[in-house]
């Protein structure tokens, strides 16, 4: 072991300076802090909404618990995907790196269809049939209000997403600008995680 | 926040713990118990499945300590409001 090095036995490591290199993943993870605290408190809000009613359904009985399983593990085989691209684009594979950024964004794009299909289900069939409807009943309004805010958040990153895929194409883009963009998408697995338990499940 | 000079993850281990933790999510709703074991059940679940996002995916495990309190400040906003609106949920 080195002088140096032995001087440092013991001693916590320092922080990486926020150098210019960085200030995109740290502008990324300010933005889901705000973010986050936009879906918190809407979350929190549903939570006090449904814990003031008297009447409030149980939600598995109405809403389609098996498609929204189905998204969820959508989301996070997504999530991997997005990693393994990450991976790829840090070894310099750029084909193996495209292969799994289009994976992620065709995941995008098929929950996106699932939801639309979830909702015109529920608007035409489900939601009338129970005397509930967008507007009329906080069941209802509250849950398209979490679940269309987060759909707009993974219409936005599929369209991230497509741009990072065309910008790494011609050379554009290097793999920090994938990580970035990988925040993102985690972010968005992470908020359904949340809604699936707290608007669905429980 | 340094580039990426940690030892890559086991993501596919990552995946099966969120796979098997989604799975027993949806089993809970249909096992006969009492309505607060399975509240409690459901939100340890889905905590557990977002802090293994956060860390693995999101690397956070291997980022500085500065954006890991950036991370966590939301959640202390929402412990606060859940506070603070305590009087009105519950009231006297």
């Amino acid at each position: 072991m080195s002088e140096a090095a032995a001087i440092h036995v013991g001693v916590e490591p320092q922080e990486a300076p926020l150098t210019p290199e960085n200030w995109g993943k740290l502008g990324m993870w300010l933005f889901l802090a705000g973010d986050a605290m936009s879906f918190g408190s809407l979350i929190v809000g549903y939570g006090i909404l449904r814990h003031a009613s008297s009447n409030w359904p149980v939600p598995s009985s109405i809403l389609g618990i098996n498609l929204t399983a189905f998204m969820t593990f959508l989301l996070i085989v997504s999530s991997v995907w997005m990693v393994l691209s990450l991976s790829a684009i840090q070894k310099g594979d750029k084909a193996r790196f495209k292969k799994f950024l289009s994976l992620v964004i065709l995941g995008g794009l098929i929950f996106l269809g699932c939801q639309a299909y979830e909702w015109t289900h529920l608007i035409t069939e489900v939601l009338p049939h129970h005397n509930l409807a967008f507007g009329k009943d906080l069941f209802a309004t509250t849950f398209f209000v979490l679940t269309g805010f987060h759909g707009l958040h993974v219409t936005g990153g599929v369209i991230y997403n497509t741009c990072v895929l065309v910008a790494v194409s011609r050379d554009r883009y290097q793999a920090k600008h994938v990580e970035i963009a990988g925040l993102y998408w985690h972010f968005v697995d992470l908020v359904w995680i949340l809604i699936f338990t707290f608007v669905y499940l429980l | 926040m340094s580039e990426t000079t940690h030892q890559e993850p086991n993501y596919m281990g990552v995946f099966w713990w969120l796979l098997i933790l989604t799975i027993l999510e949806v089993a809970v709703i249909y096992v006969p118990i009492v309505r607060i074991a399975v509240v409690i059940l459901l939100v340890s679940m889905a905590i557990s499945k977002a802090t293994l996002v956060a860390l693995y995916f999101m690397h956070l495990k291997f980022e500085p300590r500065t954006l890991a309190l950036i991370a966590l400040c939301p959640f202390i906003l929402c412990v606060f409001l859940i506070l603070m609106l305590t009087p009105d949920i519950f009231p006297r």
